[in-house]
């Protein structure tokens, strides 16, 4: 990982020098080894604290959005799964594909804080990915463990190795995780009884904060004003004042991004409460792909989203609630 | 000083249970949360809690009152205020001390009688620190974490749970419990508390200094140039403002129902765009002055108005939670210079 | 003595101006009846519905929604009820999901020459809504009193 952070280095302070971008969005260097924070290097800042390790997960395409107003010329790293993302922004419009230069990169999963510290390891002070296990030292104990039992849930369905748009690709391509099918999680959820679905969510949604993590960090959700920020929606909370409100934020949310979330599982990550939010994207993802064929956000750009989309033979409404059994 | 085998932790649980209401870290599919305690509930004491102690005392969502129509008249009645005590169970330093920072905004000046009646009925069983984690910072602002105050203290030693009375709301809460507990003396707890203050030591956040904020330095730190990168890298959730001990700023809503309205408060967090929104319409309007807002009341203006007391108590939740670890220790750190 | 209470259900009919609300209106003038029990709410179009209505009816107190619109292909904004067919099946897919019984969200085409029809389902699915009985996974407590 540290000679693609020099090589990435390398790249980006060229790249600023002669003059091909005015700035850079990548991470910088935090307290620990895994707060990594997404920030905007230009040449006058320099790029002291550039950093790109393990614990780069975060997908960058989102800072783009509110750059769209800027004339400036922009480098972003994306990786893999990222530029989805970014083949959904250039179809929605929301980003300016002329001001950006996409610096794509292999990736071989990134690692997930809670679950390392969730394997009894506190007082992390450093984590070194080797192969594949992970090295860490903690002020208690230190402990070496297995990768792949601590990916990011995002990586642990990764969608493959191939970079779907980049101007330059810096690093070899690497061996992403391998995974089970994406819609597992989904399908043990429909094998159970209505009855067990709804305490499920139940247990899941009470958790939520209203805090919008998942709504602020999602590269899918670009509206200017959410509606849930919009005081003349009349759905407007700041906090769930019952469980009814939990349901409606979340299924609108996710409804809202269907057929455009590319599944990039942002919205899990950053949960503070740990809610699986991505059980309801990909339950969307798999009932499109199901009813209308099979499509993937972002796969290239200008795509139709299949629900602005339509056949004379779409299967009828009425599909569900025909449905037999429980 | 009593004692109680861990093991024999439920059984107190449920003694007090039977008398009042008692709220606890629960784990709820593996995010760890104060809530009301059952004897289904999942304990633990061990993980930070995602949410502070706070909403035993100042809930995320709590009604004020009602209004209804009859014929010409409106009706309104009162929300209640909290009438029984109750416990909180197993907060630890941090989010005790946070107790007394809410307490300088709700009972001092204007008096909150939802909050002060919560207060007033409220039994603070803190719990001791033994494994502090790297992301922990309290001793910046004075907090020991080995010393964690409210109402009664407790330590965990081994295999073993041991209980101190600090206060008399305390001594009559062991009283009352008495025959659940057995005399011993404090050696244990001292080596374990000695133990927690050598970790705290260590830790990487330690040495944090907060020398270059406080009431007097609006006019040094107002215009810096740094609010904005800082701010550049922030999303603008509101997850910092509900997982912190300290912040306190509400909104106050009202819901129709099919019948009336009901008047409620909830959390507000500075980080969204409507947040003091009034008719002038001229709230803070670009997200690096939302940002700036935050940081400025935790380590200027709360200062300036509470005798030179931080509000921010080094739980190191944001620490843990930002979706882009972009939080106050990296605030600190660059406005103070000492990167 | 504690009387019993018969269920009176509400259910929420968002019906498209061009058709289905032309053929609830035939219904009426045809002296077909439906329980009083329905609420009709007029739309432009099935396509108006956002899938928000929906949840704000349950949200009241509704114990069932029903969509009626024109027969695919009659849309009088030629697809307008194209794309409320695919809203429709996804958005009731994930309330199914939820754990919402699937009775209480359904989808009719209904023409405007169609009041036999309107009348059909409209009383297939209060009866329907009768057997299943109140909603309680889907309503906001503080509407109840």
């Amino acid at each position: 990982m540290q000679g693609l952070e020099l090589k990435l280095k390398e790249r980006v302070q060229e790249l600023l020098d002669n003059g091909t971008v005015d700035a850079v969005i990548a991470w910088t260097k935090g307290d620990f080894v895994y707060d990594t924070t997404p920030a905007i290097f230009t040449k006058e800042s320099g790029l002291d604290g550039f950093v790109y390790n393990s614990f780069c997960g975060a997908n960058l395409s989102k800072y783009l959005v509110s750059q769209i107003v800027s004339d400036k010329k922009f480098a972003v790293i994306l990786k893999p799964c990222d530029t989805y993302s970014m083949n959904q922004l250039i179809t929605e419009h929301r980003v300016n594909r002329e001001n950006i230069y996409i610096i794509g990169v292999g990736c071989s999963g990134h690692l997930d804080i809670e679950k390392i510290k969730n394997q009894g390891v506190s007082g992390v002070t450093s984590v070194i990915d080797k192969d594949n296990n992970i090295l860490i030292n903690s002020i208690y104990k230190d402990a070496i463990i297995e990768k792949a039992s601590v990916l990011l849930s995002k990586c642990q369905s990764c969608k493959g190795s191939e970079l779907k748009i980049a101007d330059e690709v810096i690093g070899e391509e690497l061996q992403t995780p391998k995974c089970d099918s994406r819609f597992d999680g989904v399908k043990q959820l429909e094998a159970m009884t209505a009855a067990q679905r709804f305490a499920f969510w139940k247990a899941e949604l009470s958790k939520c904060i209203r805090c919008n993590a998942c709504r602020n960090i999602c590269p899918a959700c670009t509206c200017r004003t959410c509606v849930f920020d919009n005081a003349r929606s009349n759905v407007t909370a700041k906090a769930n004042a019952t469980e009814f409100e939990e349901k409606m934020f979340h299924i609108i949310r996710a409804f809202h991004v269907a057929g455009r979330c590319t599944d990039c599982g942002e919205c899990s990550r950053v949960c503070p409460q740990g809610i699986p939010l991505h059980l309801l994207n990909r339950k969307f993802i798999k009932d499109i792909n199901e009813f209308y064929g099979d499509y993937q956000a972002g796969e290239v750009a200008e795509q139709r989203n299949p629900l602005v989309n339509f056949t004379e033979g779409d299967i009828e409404a009425t599909v569900i609630s025909d449905k037999e059994g429980k | 000083m009593k004692k109680l085998a861990l093991s024999d932790l439920n059984s107190l649980y449920s003694a007090i249970n039977e008398k009042m209401k008692l709220y606890a870290p629960i784990d709820i599919n593996g995010a760890v949360n104060y809530g009301e305690w059952n004897k289904d509930s999942v304990v633990n004491l061990n993980k930070m809690t995602v949410k502070s102690a706070k909403d035993a005392f100042f809930p995320q969502c709590e009604d004020l009152s009602n209004f209804k129509k009859d014929g010409k008249h409106i009706i309104v009645e009162q929300g209640e205020l909290v009438k029984e005590d109750f416990v909180i169970f197993g907060v630890r330093a941090c989010d005790v001390r946070a107790f007394h920072i809410l307490d300088t905004v709700f009972l001092e000046g204007f008096l909150d009688t939802f909050y002060e009646a919560r207060r007033k009925h409220g039994i603070v069983i803190s719990l001791s620190c033994t494994k502090p984690e790297e992301s922990c910072f309290c001793t910046t602002f004075g907090i020991d974490p080995a010393a964690p105050k409210g109402d009664v203290e407790s330590y965990i030693c081994g295999e073993e749970i041991y209980f101190n009375a600090v206060t008399e709301k305390g001594n009559a809460f062991m009283t009352q419990f008495d025959s659940l507990f057995k005399n011993c003396d404090d050696k244990a707890v001292e080596s374990s508390k000695k133990k927690t203050r050598e970790v705290m030591n260590k830790l990487p956040l330690s040495g944090l200094s907060t020398e270059a904020f406080g009431g007097d330095k609006l006019d040094a730190l107002f215009n810096r140039p740094e609010w904005q990168a800082l701010s550049e890298s922030c999303l603008g959730c509101g997850t910092c403002t509900y997982v912190c001990p300290t912040c306190q700023c509400y909104d106050v809503r009202d819901y129709k129902t099919n019948s009336g309205i009901k008047r409620f408060r909830c959390w507000d967090s500075c980080m969204r765009k409507d947040f003091t929104m009034m008719a002038h319409g001229t709230n803070r309007p670009s997200h690096m002055q939302r940002f700036r807002q935050r940081f400025m009341h935790k380590l200027v203006y709360h200062p300036a108005n509470h005798n030179g007391e931080f509000s921010c108590v080094g739980c190191g939740r944001c620490v843990a939670k930002c979706p882009v670890s972009m939080n106050i220790v990296k605030v600190i750190k660059t406005l103070g210079g000492n990167k | 003595m504690q009387e019993v209470k018969e269920f009176k259900p509400t259910i929420v009919a968002f019906c498209c101006n061009w058709c289905s609300y032309a053929g609830a209106d035939l219904a009426g003038s045809s002296r077909l009846s439906y329980p009083a029990d329905v609420k009709i709410i007029r739309v432009p179009c099935s396509g108006r519905v956002n899938p928000m209505f929906i949840l704000k009816a349950f949200e009241r107190g509704a114990d069932g929604v029903i969509i009626c619109g024109c027969h695919p292909g009659d849309c009088h904004y030629s697809t307008g009820n194209y794309y409320t067919r695919r809203r429709l099946a996804l958005l009731y897919s994930m309330l199914d999901y939820m754990g919402i019984e699937r009775g209480r969200t359904r989808v009719e085409w209904v023409s405007a020459a169609e009041g036999v029809k309107f009348s059909t389902v409209m009383n297939k699915f209060v009866e329907d809504i009768r057997a299943l009985g109140e909603c309680v996974k889907l309503g906001d407590i503080r509407c109840k009193d």
